[in-house]
């Protein structure tokens, strides 16, 4: 019987150890096919698989950044010499120019003489530039192929431009972004910080608790509300709203998605700010008061200093919760890629991007990866967030 | 001479009828101790006297409380005002998680005197006078956190004294402390009394035995006795009283 009950014991230790192996297990996993897939986009040719900008043989030029051959598509830059070439004007080539150049008959039925082609027409043009497939590449290829720099992690972070399927070049700059989660972030702590605060304030020190017994539970009950319903919410009342209180001509706006987003933190901050409050010892606010300070200096000298460290989390958890919440500010913000520059104008956030375009980017692909990359980043400002939230927790204990 | 008097006080938790008709006066310059069982109503009655038992809500109190011959519990009167006036000791030692100076301080910023002589030479004075002031003079910036508990104790009641109250009340000051902190903290009670009229709740018979002038016996909410100490002791006119100092129950 006994040693049954050894074996009992060994055997639930068992399901426990393992238990927790695939719970840690599946977080690093996860974490790692972030970074792994995230920083593909930072390792590869900016170009789509399989293509290659191609050059005459004659042409010095060896390599291009992604943003000079935009610029050279675009046309903004038509001389060699704006690159570092000789003096020459740049002649664009995509395969489906090859017809103005040849006819069908001389590039045969199934264009079977399209890669010879396509060596006469680089060495009849020098100051040529192609887009091409390298499968369409003869084996003799007169020209020579440009290598095309890597996204750097500067331009990724702080380029202006989101175009993620623009052709040739696509263009993943995610500053648009990071200053949109931020205002968005923002604007929500400044409205949830005041009425949160106070009305942890109210429930902590002076609701009787009758009142308190009602109202803090409705305040955690609004963090049960599922996000699309509160974007929903901000969709139908707040964006009209903002619309028409600012005569503006659209009322998805950075501001919408932080009145969102701020009655969304306002549980956390709070509950978790009033649980702080509550945590003042009775004996301190009673030696407070039995010196004759008032409820208003107990509570400005004594509870609030006291659960510093605790308000401070919840105003800290609140920003997470704001950060990084996708389905409702999506839906109000109005997803514009562009450096939002005041609270009424459209924005978009990082994990808005994510949700919005995951479905459309071609796995593996460019696109898929620079989400996956805006992933990272996601990532890495919780986990500053969470840290933080630690280390406030963790001096609070001292 | 009287300092402080409850006047047919009946005092109610929600239906709890926790002190019964209690009256009783304090003359300045005494130390009256408050004894009895557990649960007898003698801290609640002590905490009438700085009105500490409205922070617990569905109260009642019939009677009347006066200090220094004005009604505390009268509609004109400001609790904080009343409460500047008399200074509480409490059963644990529970500074302020601030520096020495600042749990000194403390009573008179909350009173709006925030200059720096004043408060260096109220701070001294009142650590001399709960005999502390030789163990911290060094270290007033110190957190009153790293005190022992016998010094926290003192600092407490020199906190108290900061204010200059009229009246102090003392809720078992000594009751968590070992027995030299204790030792300590009754010599000073000894001192203070010279200049305070001090009210003590104590569970400790041969303390209350040792500091105090005059001596009340708490039992179910009933003012039992309440005559000079000496007398309480060795001749107790009532027989609870006699069973209760004897140690027959308690």
């Amino acid at each position: 019987m006994k040693r049954f009950r050894r074996l009992f014991e060994k055997f639930i230790e068992g399901i426990l150890l393992s238990s927790s192996t695939i719970t840690s297990l599946t977080v690093i996993l996860i974490v790692l096919f972030l970074f792994r897939e995230g920083l593909g986009i930072f390792n590869r040719s900016p170009l789509e698989h399989n293509f290659i900008i191609a050059v005459s043989k004659q042409n010095p030029v060896q390599d291009l950044s992604s943003d000079q051959l935009k610029a050279i598509f675009n046309q903004d830059i038509t001389n060699w010499s704006q690159v570092g070439g000789k003096n020459d004007s740049i002649i664009l080539f995509t395969v489906n120019d090859i017809t103005n150049y040849f006819t069908e008959e001389e590039l045969g039925a199934s264009l079977e003489y399209l890669p010879q082609k396509l060596n006469e027409f680089i060495v009849s043009h020098p100051g040529a530039l192609m887009h091409i497939s390298d499968k369409n590449l003869p084996s003799d290829f007169q020209g020579h192929t440009i290598h095309v720099k890597n996204i750097s992690v500067k331009d990724f972070l702080f380029g202006k431009q989101w175009y993620p399927t623009s052709e040739p070049i696509p263009s993943f700059g995610i500053w648009p972004m990071i200053i949109g989660t931020f205002l968005v972030t923002l604007g929500a702590l400044l409205i949830a910080l005041p009425l949160g605060l106070a009305t942890a304030l109210f429930l902590a020190e002076v609701a009787d608790i009758r009142l308190r017994n009602i109202v803090k539970p409705l305040v955690e009950l609004l963090a049960g509300i599922p996000s699309v319903v509160y974007g929903f919410f901000g969709l139908i009342v707040i964006v009209p709203m903002v619309q028409s209180t600012f005569k503006l001509d659209v009322g998805e706006t950075v501001l919408a998605g932080s009145l969102v987003l701020g009655i969304m933190a306002l549980p956390t901050i709070v509950t978790i700010a009033e649980d702080a409050l509550r945590t003042t010892p009775r004996s301190l606010k009673e030696a407070s008061l039995a010196l004759g300070a008032t409820r208003w200096q107990t509570l400005r000298r004594v509870t609030i200093p006291y659960a510093k460290s605790g308000i401070s989390a919840a105003i800290i958890l609140g920003i997470g919760r704001a950060i990084g919440e996708t389905m409702a500010v999506l839906m109000v913000t109005g997803n514009a890629s562009n450096v939002p520059h005041s609270f009424l104008v459209p924005a978009r956030t990082l994990p808005a991007t994510i949700a919005a375009e995951l479905g459309e980017a071609p796995y593996g692909g460019l696109h898929f990866k620079a989400l996956f990359a805006l992933g990272i980043v996601l990532f890495l400002f919780t986990i500053m967030i969470n840290l933080t939230v630690a280390y406030v927790r963790n001096k609070e204990r001292k | 001479m009287i300092q402080a008097e409850a006047k047919n006080v009946n005092f109610y938790y929600g239906d709890f009828h926790a002190l019964k008709d209690i009256s009783m006066t304090f003359e300045p310059s005494s130390v009256t101790a408050l004894i009895g069982p557990s649960g007898c109503g003698k801290s609640t009655f002590l905490r009438l006297f700085n009105r500490m038992n409205e922070l617990i809500g569905n109260t009642r109190l019939e009677g009347l409380v006066t200090v220094d011959g004005k009604n505390i519990y009268d509609k004109d009167v400001q609790v904080d005002e009343i409460r500047k006036r008399i200074g509480m000791v409490f059963q644990k030692p529970n500074p302020f998680p601030k520096s020495i100076f600042e749990n000194v301080a403390y009573g008179l910023r909350v009173n709006g005197i925030n200059k720096k002589s004043i408060l260096d030479e109220v701070v001294e004075s009142s650590l001399k006078k709960a005999a502390l002031w030789e163990e911290v003079k060094d270290n007033l910036k110190k957190s009153a956190m790293a005190l022992s508990g016998g010094q926290q104790q003192r600092l407490c009641i020199a906190r108290a004294l900061a204010v200059e109250p009229h009246l102090l009340l003392m809720d078992e000051p000594a009751s968590a402390l070992d027995p030299i902190s204790t030792a300590k903290v009754e010599d000073l009670i000894f001192e203070l009394k010279k200049q305070y009229t001090i009210i003590i709740v104590t569970h400790n018979l041969q303390q209350a035995g040792r500091i105090s002038d005059y001596t009340g016996f708490f039992y179910l909410g009933s003012l039992i006795e309440h005559d000079k100490t000496q007398k309480m002791f060795l001749n107790p006119a009532d027989e609870r009283t006699q069973s209760y100092i004897t140690g027959r129950f308690g």
